[in-house]
Parts: C-alpha cells; structure tokens; sequence
C-alpha cells in the first residue's frame, strides 16, 4: 500500500462525524498539520472495533500541530509549542483544500 | 477551543475546561488487580475474545453519566460484561444470577468475599 503523504506534507484533518468508533479527537478536526513520520499501514481500528479483519490497511502517521493552530490563538503558546498526534490517512486531506475554503 | 459537537462521545473531550490534574499515585487494589487479571485472561491467546478496539469501542459507548462517574476499572467490568454477552459467551441471565449468588455469600459471611 502506497502511502499518500511524505514527510513534510501539509495536511488538514477531515471534520467528518461519523456514528462509529474513531481514533481521531474532535479538537483536531478542521485543524492543518505537518506529517512528521510514517508508521505504515495498520488494519483500520475503525473496522477492527467492530470485530473484523480492518481492510484495507490505513497508512498511520505522526501529524504535528501548532498548539495557536488547535486553540485558535487562546492561551501564550511560543512558535515552537506543538502537539504530535497519531492520525490515520483517510482522515487528512492535503492543506490545500482548506485554504481554498472561504 | 473545540466546538462541542452532537455526536462527541463522552471520552473525547480534548481542549473542555477541567480541574487539576490528580497526579497522586496508589498502589492498584486488589479489586483493581482481580479485574486488571479477568482482562488480560480474555483477550490473551488462546481465547482473545476481543481486541483493543473493541475494548475502546465499548468504554466510549458508555452513557455519558456512566462514563463520567466510572473509575478506570469500572469501565474495564462495564466492558467486559458488555463485549462477554456481545460474544455470547456468557447472557445477561447467567452474569446476574451469579452476581445474586455471590452477593448472598458475600452478605452472609459479614462482608467477606
């Protein structure tokens, strides 16, 4: 399985809600980030949560955040203040899209 | 901040304003270590009934008043009990009778198990 992002790509997480079991945080959604590092391609946790095999394999990466990026400016973070979560492929989008939203 | 939404279960509640942080350590109970015990003989091999996600999927599907007044472990039993009957390796009628049974001995003995 090839992965869809590189090392450095800007990505935004998907503001989906869906009714299932997800790994992805709610205050991620909507947020851009910085692929950071590729762990590979895991059976989803979205399907094995429900008992099956989690086919087709995701990509997993390490996606590093702002801090001012994920709380909006509330709070005295420094450029440097990150946080580094663990995001499956089919939840990012490339930055981009984003940016092309009004 | 993050915009609360309809379909947040109760354990996603990164970025919710929250008391201090209780960063006091005690050993595990023995209640804590017996349910820590029950787990890890259900999921490990040869019987791995369930997986982690399955675990995780359960706890969050708690009720939010559930969720909020379970301890760590209670959530672990409420899942175990759940993803046991979900398996069908035990019915709620065969859990609840041997709580009966239990809780009349525990009763007669003056409070020990």
């Amino acid at each position: 399985m090839t992965a869809r992002y590189r090392i450095g790509d800007r990505v935004v997480v998907r503001t989906d809600t869906p009714a299932g079991h997800v790994r992805t945080p709610s205050y991620l959604k909507g947020k851009r980030g910085v692929i950071l590092r590729d762990f590979g391609a895991w059976p989803s946790p979205e399907k094995l949560a429900y008992g099956k095999p989690g086919w087709p394999k995701t990509t997993n990466y390490w996606v590093q955040f702002p801090m001012n990026e994920i709380w909006d400016g509330n709070g005295s973070y420094a450029p440097g203040d990150t946080i580094v979560a663990e995001l499956y492929e089919h939840w990012l989008e490339p930055a981009a899209a984003l940016e092309e939203t009004p | 901040m993050a915009t609360a939404q309809p379909t947040r279960k109760p354990h996603d509640i990164g970025g919710d304003p929250a008391g201090e942080i209780d960063r006091e350590e005690h050993e595990p109970t023995l209640v804590e270590r017996r349910i820590d015990a029950m787990m890890q003989l259900l999921r490990q091999e040869p019987r791995a009934f369930w997986v982690t996600d399955e675990n995780r999927r359960t706890i969050e599907s708690l009720t939010p008043e559930t969720y909020r007044d379970s301890s760590y472990y209670q959530k672990w039993c409420l899942a175990m009990r759940s993803l046991l009957v979900e398996k069908a390796v035990l019915t709620d009628a065969e859990i609840d009778a041997k709580l009966a049974e239990v809780k009349a001995r525990y009763a007669k003995s003056g409070g020990t198990p």
